[in-house]
């Protein structure tokens, strides 16, 4: 698809790259972020790329509509020879079940599956993090196995800790942070998503590919206090 | 160099450190938060001598009372709560000097909704992420992370004294020429009814032409669930075409205006998400957001649309006065 360019307001300026959610479309959003971040242009004072748009936000002060439209045509005129380098994948390490995860025996039922088998698919792909948003931290993550599809819950849990994995319609996710929420929780990882007191604040970045492994309480422990200690070295390796 | 802390004695209804905000992490879900009322934010910071976009406090509804422990200017913008000085009326939209021991308390709204305090010097509290912007939902930012409660104690940053206003002094680079007051008409009037502009949103064509009349002709009002995040209102439904209420998750931008499934309007403020799913019908222009930022529950709203074009002239000639460049 062409790419549409959408005022939104007089300090915002949306490039819009597909209609659907796809890693293609999304990719050219991921790109055009990059070639923009390089441009550097002066005024632009901020970014939100989702699914399917880049939203551009400037201090209309510094740098007037027209100009910034010329500039981003120019910076886009064609995103396939943008390269982008190799996506990494994160390896979570997940403590599945119990107390960790009270809805991973739910999950099996729904899906006629035995706990063990929710965890091997949930461990089987990676899953490509499109964008965050939603709370500090928060992935919208795609490529979960639909044999593991669960709904929602109907009455959602008040309070969800940081850490939690979860599951909602073809979904997974991982919480940020303690807030309420009706996903079926599957496990809880001992990383912080987001820490405000260390570079980088956010685990994860668009683009960033997701690799759930299990761990037993024991090694959840060890993560934690190393998480807590800010000793974690956290596992990246490039996307094969 | 004068140092000055201040202890807050009683806190208000909502008080917190806000500056312009805090931009560059959008991308991982960060609200910005900040000065709901960025032009009154910056209007404190310059009649005290101070770079625009230092943090101040923001009252809400009802003021703090404050204790100084040392001498310093204040200026008092947006919001009249009818400020005091250890009893004695205080003017707002200037510079008023305090000495150790002073305190500044409020009588009570008279106009508006949010007051900002500026303090010659700034706030000195850490910055979290290149900002000193209280984010309540998160805990970060500000002073603790959270809104002033009574006993606590907030460092002033230093200051050399001011110079007379309009003069530039020799020396110091912290001495700069302040600003004395802004030329009549240029600060809004804060009414119960405003006429606020907006520029059409990317989602304009998801609604009906009788939902679009009905968001353009016709009054909302500003309902009690509206807080630092949005203006919920409640008026005429506005109508989306069948089957066009949600979006794929996209960004949110200051003052995007949403329609969710009931057709009641949110205009999206300083602690905004950072992405939402529904049709973005509209957005209001960053010069009108003043207007709004003041507004209280029960206030009426009527929409009017605008260009980009002239949104930008009118935001310009702002900053021009403001600034005088």
């Amino acid at each position: 698809m062409e790419l549409k360019y959408i005022p939104s307001g007089d300090s915002a300026f949306i490039i819009k790259a597909g209609d659907v959610i796809s890693e293609e479309v999304n990719l050219v959003v991921r790109k055009l972020l990059a070639r923009l971040e390089e441009e550097n242009i002066p005024g632009v004072i901020d970014f939100i790329p989702s699914y399917n748009e880049l939203m551009v936000c400037y201090d209309p002060a510094k740098i007037g509509y027209r100009r910034l439209l010329e500039t981003l045509r120019a910076c886009a005129a064609d995103p396939a020879a943008i390269l982008l380098p190799v996506p990494m994948v994160v390896h979570v390490p997940v403590l599945y079940g119990g107390e960790a995860g009270p809805d991973l025996h739910h999950v099996a039922e729904h899906n006629r599956l035995a706990a063990r088998d929710v965890i091997t698919i949930h461990t089987s792909a990676d899953c490509l993090v499109y964008m965050l948003g939603f709370t500090p931290g928060f992935c919208y993550l795609g490529g979960m196995d639909k044999r593991i599809a669960t709904p929602r819950q109907e009455t959602p849990r008040l309070k969800i800790p940081a850490g939690s994995v979860g599951i909602a319609g073809e979904q997974t996710g991982i919480y940020p942070m303690e807030s309420p929420g009706g996903w079926q929780l599957i496990g809880r990882t001992p990383l912080r998503l987001f820490n405000p007191d260390s570079k980088p604040e956010f685990l994860f970045t668009a683009g960033d590919y997701i690799r759930f492994y299990s761990v037993d309480k024991d090694e959840y422990e060890r993560i934690a206090a190393a998480v807590a200690e800010g000793t974690y070295q956290v596992i990246r390796t490039p996307k094969e | 160099m004068t140092m000055a802390t201040v202890i807050v004695h009683t806190a208000g209804l909502l008080t917190t450190v806000q500056d312009r905000g805090r931009y560059g992490y959008q991308r991982f879900g960060m609200p910005v938060s900040g000065a709901m009322d960025v032009f009154s934010l910056e209007f404190a910071n310059l009649l005290v001598g101070n770079d625009p976009g230092d943090a101040c406090l923001e009252a809400t509804i009802s003021g703090p009372e404050l204790e100084f422990t040392g001498a310093t200017w204040i200026a008092i913008t947006g919001a009249d709560m009818d400020p005091h000085l250890n009893g004695q009326g205080i003017p707002i939209n200037t510079a008023v000097d305090v000495r150790p021991g002073d305190r500044l308390g409020f009588r009570g709204l008279r106009s508006g909704c949010r007051a900002y305090i500026a303090f010659a010097g700034g706030i000195a509290v850490p910055p979290v992420m290149g900002s000193r912007s209280t984010y309540l939902r998160a805990g970060i930012g500000g002073f603790q992370g959270r809104a002033l409660i009574p006993g606590d104690e907030l460092p002033l940053g230093g200051f050399e004294p001011l110079s007379p206003p309009g003069q530039f002094s020799t020396g110091s680079a912290k001495r700069k020429p302040r600003l004395e007051k802004l030329p009549d008409g240029l600060i809004p009037e804060y009414k119960h009814e405003q006429t606020i502009r907006i520029i059409s949103g990317p989602e304009a064509h998801y609604f009906e032409i009788a939902g679009l009349r009905s968001f353009l002709s016709t009054e909302y009002t500003v309902t009690a669930q509206s807080d630092r995040m949005g203006y919920r209102f409640s008026g005429e439904r506005i109508k989306h075409k069948e089957g066009m209420t949600n979006i794929i998750s996209a960004g949110i931008s200051l003052g995007t205006v949403q329609v969710p499934g009931d057709g009641q309007p949110i205009i999206l403020m300083a602690d905004r998400q950072t992405s939402g799913g529904y049709a973005r019908i509209a957005n209001v222009i960053i010069t009108d957001l003043t207007l709004l930022a003041q507004m209280t529950p029960g206030g009426v709203v009527r929409l009017i649309e605008t260009t980009i074009d002239k949104a930008q002239e009118l935001y310009l000639n702002g900053c021009k006065v403001m600034y005088g460049v």
